[in-house]
């Protein structure tokens, strides 16, 4: 960089920016420090202070709302778009948190740098989400990813997790290598790596949107997204990464990190190359069919509840796919949209699992919550909101967001796109019901005695029904807020 | 109080559900009991709609309920539009009606789970009447969806040995045929919103008036028709029934007869004839085949069942293919015989569900041949069970007479008379299966000592009978109660299509199709 450079940069420095994140970060390091002087085994402050933290990042995101702050010289823009991406990695996070605690203790990891690394993972995420240069989209995605990479091998003696971290540090970092080649190649052309700037110069100079570099730089970038938000045939990394990783950390990849990436993906690729529209709808459009499809279709061979979720959450980018794919104002609102719910519908569900799993989780598996009905009717009517909401049954939020997403894709003509996702949607009503089959139909083989309910646990359970009933009932607040999130 | 009726209705059964909730799960007598009250309340609520005049007079909507439900501007837009005209009116009743009878089916048959039995039952209700009383397409999928989960759980909990298989069959190819009518549904809007047209959210009789291009029509109909005639069933769509009714527990039979199947020729009424009249003309030759393949096949399976409910399965299949056969018929005769054989349907084979309940009840088999000679044990059910035979067949002064008769005079006067025609042998089909049935089980003389000791009816079972009853003579005595509230909507729908109908005053069944043999409407009648 060159002192001009510099020189701008620190004259357009404005921390309400990047406030939130901020918070974040200062709670992370003072959370460090606190589990450096406290017992091992008392995490239990520390988890609520983790969670203290989060809802006061919140209430300052939150007060950002209709307030768009940018800084840094056009390196982060705190707008409506990137608040409502920050407060489901917020949303994420807190969940996570709750479910945490005793699923730590339970497993033997009572550690408090685990919340600490929690918030620094949702700081990076909310870079990611607020990022308008791709510089600092790349840090925020760092931040994130180095964080969970370490969560997910965070049980050093288990060699599921051990695997889980390494496959998801390696092929990470291969794929931030594809994201950062891209960067390169595009500032090659451009002389930039701000999105809005990359897209100045492109409507400046038609020429460069079919330069072989720009072209093949916007692909490598579009890869590493790609991979982070494990859409086919990116995805391998993702059953092993879930299964492995602690289940509370499962849910929260599923639902936090993927939003984040989501954000980066949809600001990147529909800011910065639009010139490219043509082209990617058509790779995407593919894409989405084969996301949808392969996670859908693998899914339903799975006995693993964790690893059936896994396949599903693979299918459900596929569905988030098509928003973009539709590549209008009501496809990327209704991937926000979708985002949030998903958060919602499918940390309940690993909430549950969370409490239902025995010390090494052997029990998560569809035979294993046989009978559950009727041992544990609430545990498994919460669990049956859950599943009917990722089948996208109404009246649930998971209908509501799939609606949203293929009202985009029909409104921009892509019809066959909607038949071929709500027909995966067909498919993927096999493999959730099996486990409503196994919880209902057959006679219980244990009393689940185990399963001993906690206020944590409990609390995002409620949070995450109250979020799925009532987007489902009465969406239209929340979509007028994704509405307004348009950028 | 008559502005929220509708909603009121809707909500209850509910509302009632979330109080369920909290009654201890082991008090049985307190949740039956409560369920029926909440049943028979929601019946009195929607009495006022059965005894309001209007409907024999207008046949538009009448009770609109509308409030702005979700409104994203520049997005879409779903309203909460609830209304009821001489098409659900019926059909409304009939779920009202049906409902407190399939909870007194349940008072000795449903021992497990109880609480979870009653909860899924007034669900189901909910999810029932707002389907039918819907004017958004949105909120009608809404509905429609939401009768699925209930009864999914009430079969795959409460049924027979196959239950399993049974609801997931019934659950996924339910689902799949609504998937696809969703896009459907999406690309209407989209449609009309790029038109220009004015609409009003989803709301269908905005729709009415969309001009779709004849190749859109094409395939949404498709969407729509196949979500239907799954629901239907119309063959070959119909191998989910005969598991779902075998294994279903009676309650959920019953309702899966009574109003279940309905939904789906209701869909065919209310929103694929009349949102896509020209591509209906493509389809009604396509149509009317399934139609008497299913009256022909149906009854032809029924023949030869040995599970005396899986025989009334079948029948239903057949049963169905004449009230679509008089739907596609297009003109008053057959649409009106069609609508009235919905009801008729679910009055008789609702009754007969809660037939083949009591002697399972009783024997816990339903096995034809283990049965014969009961009438010498049971003489009040005997007769009961008579009765709703030929009322299942269509004897001339039972409701089945009226509605068959017509629907299948309807075909006859349409460009369908070949298909009426062959139809008609079904209707001896019909009496063949079921006096067959009936004498193998109730004749001649207890051959199986295990039918020695069976009880008559009992006070419970002889109320919740005889209500069905009253309705089979009621209907097949004067069924103009019923047409004069129905006709004037029929007509209605029928003009909109664009089809000038051929006003029938139904006095007499048995009079009024011949007065008006002349008058027919045309098929394929030319559209661009």
């Amino acid at each position: 960089m060159d002192a001009n450079l510099v020189q701008e940069a620190i004259q357009n420095v404005n921390f309400s920016a990047i406030m939130p994140s901020l918070v974040l970060s200062v709670f992370g390091m003072v959370l460090l420090l606190v589990s450096v002087f406290s017992q091992r085994g008392k995490t239990t402050p520390i988890a609520w202070l983790s969670f203290i933290a989060l809802v006061i990042t919140g209430i300052v995101t939150l007060s950002g709302w209709n307030n768009p702050q940018a800084g840094f010289a056009g390196s982060v823009l705190l707008d409506n778009f990137a608040t409502f991406f920050n407060m489901i990695c917020i949303i994420a996070a807190a969940l996570t948190i709750l479910m945490s605690d005793n699923y730590l203790k339970r497993e033997g990891y009572p550690v408090g740098e685990y919340y600490a690394l929690i918030l620094f993972t949702t700081a990076g995420a909310m870079w990611m989400a607020s990022g308008t240069d791709l510089m600092t989209i790349f840090l925020g995605l760092e931040v994130l990813s180095v964080s969970l990479y370490v969560l997910a091998g965070f049980f050093r003696d288990q060699t599921r997790s051990n695997e889980a971290g390494l496959k998801y540090f390696f092929l990470g970092a291969f794929s931030t290598g594809f994201l950062l080649y891209g960067v390169a190649l595009l500032y090659g052309v451009t002389g930039t790596t701000k999105i809005h700037g990359i897209a100045e110069y492109v409507a400046a100079n038609s020429a460069a949107s079919s330069n072989i570099m720009f072209i093949a730089g916007g692909m490598l970038l579009l890869t590493g997204f790609l991979f982070k938000v494990a859409a086919a045939p990116f995805h391998m990394w993702t059953p092993d990464v879930y299964q492995g990783a602690p289940t509370p950390i499962t849910a929260f990849m599923s639902a936090g990190p993927k939003a984040a990436a989501f954000a980066a993906f949809i600001r990147v690729t529909m800011v910065a190359l639009e010139s490219m529209q043509a082209d990617i709808t058509a790779v995407f459009w593919v894409l989405a069919v084969l996301t949808m499809t392969a996670g859908n279709f693998i899914a339903l061979s799975q006995k693993d509840i964790k690893r059936m979720l896994a396949y599903s959450s693979i299918s459900h980018a596929g569905y988030a796919l098509v928003g973009l794919v539709a590549w209008n104002e009501i496809g990327y609102t209704g991937i926000m949209f979708y985002m949030l719910v998903y958060t919602f519908m499918n940390m309940g569900a690993f909430a549950v699992l969370v409490l239902i799993g025995k010390k090494g989780e052997d029990n998560l598996t569809v035979d294993g919550v046989k009978g559950m009905g009727y041992k544990r009717p609430v545990l498994a009517i919460a669990l049956s909101i859950f599943l009917l909401s990722l089948m996208g049954m109404p009246p649930t939020a998971g209908f509501a967001g799939k609606f949203y997403i293929f009202a985009a894709a029909v409104k921009s003509g892509y019809i066959w796109l909607a038949v071929i996702g709500v027909l995966n949607s067909a498919v993927s009503l096999y493999y959730y019901l099996r486990v409503m089959v196994s919880m209902y139909f057959k006679d219980a083989e244990e009393d689940f005695s185990w399963a001993v309910m906690n206020t944590g646990t409990a609390i995002s359970i409620v949070i995450a029904i109250a979020g799925v009933l009532l987007l489902g009932v009465l969406p239209g607040p929340v979509m007028e807020m994704a509405k307004l999130a348009g950028f | 109080m008559a502005d929220s009726l509708l909603s009121l209705m809707t909500f209850f059964p509910l509302l009632g559900m979330l109080f369920v909730l909290f009654i201890p799960k082991d008090n049985d007598g307190l949740l039956k009991g409560f369920t029926l009250v909440v049943t028979l309340i929601t019946f009195v609520i929607s009495l006022p709609l059965a005894f309001n005049d209007v409907f024999a007079t207008s046949g538009g909507m009448h009770y609109r309920e509308f409030a702005e439900w979700i409104n994203i501007g520049g997005f879409f837009q779903m309203n909460y539009n609830l209304g009821v005209d001489g098409i659900s009116l019926w059909l409304v009743m009939l779920t009202t009606f049906i409902m407190p009878i399939a909870v007194l089916s349940t008072w000795k048959a449903v021992e497990k789970n109880t609480k979870g039995f009653m909860a899924l039952l007034l669900l189901l209700e909910t999810g029932m009447l707002g389907a039918f009383v819907s004017l958004d397409l949105f909120l009608f999928y809404i509905f429609w969806e939401l009768m699925l989960i209930p009864m999914y759980f009430l079969i795959g909990i409460w049924g027979g040995k196959n239950r399993i298989y049974a609801a997931v069959k019934f659950f996924i190819y339910t689902a799949v045929g609504s998937l696809l009518m969703l896009v459907a549904i999406i690309f209407v809007y989209y449609y009309a919103v790029q038109s220009g047209a004015d609409i009003n959210g989803f709301g269908i009789q905005e729709f009415y008036k969309l001009d779709l291009p004849y190749n859109a029509q094409y395939w949404l109909f498709l969407a729509f028709g196949f979500s239907f005639a799954i629901k239907v069933p119309m063959f070959p769509l119909h191998t989910w029934l005969p598991d779902a009714h075998t294994e279903a527990p009676t309650a959920g039979s019953v309702i899966l007869a009574a109003v279940l199947l309905k939904m789906g020729t209701y869909g065919y009424v209310r929103f694929a004839m009349p949102l896509f009249p020209d591509a209906l003309q493509t389809f009604i030759p396509l149509l009317a085949t399934l139609c008497v393949i299913g009256i022909i096949y149906g009854s032809l399976v029924a023949m030869m069942q040995e599970d005396v409910k899986k025989l009334v399965a079948y029948s239903s299949v057949a049963h169905l293919g004449f009230v679509m056969l008089g739907v596609f018929a297009m003109n008053m005769q057959g649409m009106a015989g069609g609508m009235l054989q919905m009801i008729n349907h679910g009055v008789s084979t609702g009754a007969l569900f809660l037939i083949v309940g009591f002697i399972y009840e009783r024997r816990h088999t339903r096995l034809i041949t283990e049965f014969g000679g009961l009438a010498h044990k049971m003489p009040v059910f005997a007769t009961i069970f008579m009765i709703v035979t030929l009322s299942s067949i269509g004897l001339p002064g039972t409701n089945g007479f009226v509605g068959e008769f017509l629907a299948l005079m309807g075909a006859f006067e349409s460009g369908l008379r070949w298909y009426a025609v062959i139809a008609t042998s079904g209707v001896i089909f019909a009496a063949v299966y079921m006096l067959w049935m009936y004498q193998r089980v109730m004749l001649g003389t207890v051959t199986n000592p295990a039918n020695e000791n069976l009880k008559d009816l009992n006070a419970r079972e002889i109320v919740l009978m005889l209500p069905l009853l009253l309705f089979v003579f009621w209907i097949g005595v004067y069924p103009n109660t019923f047409f004069r509230k129905m006709n004037p909507a029929l007509e209605q729908m029928l003009t909109q299509m664009g089809h000038k109908p051929a006003i029938v005053e139904v006095h007499n069944p048995v009079a009024a199709p011949a007065a008006h043999a002349t008058e027919h409407a045309p098929a394929g009648h030319g559209h661009n």
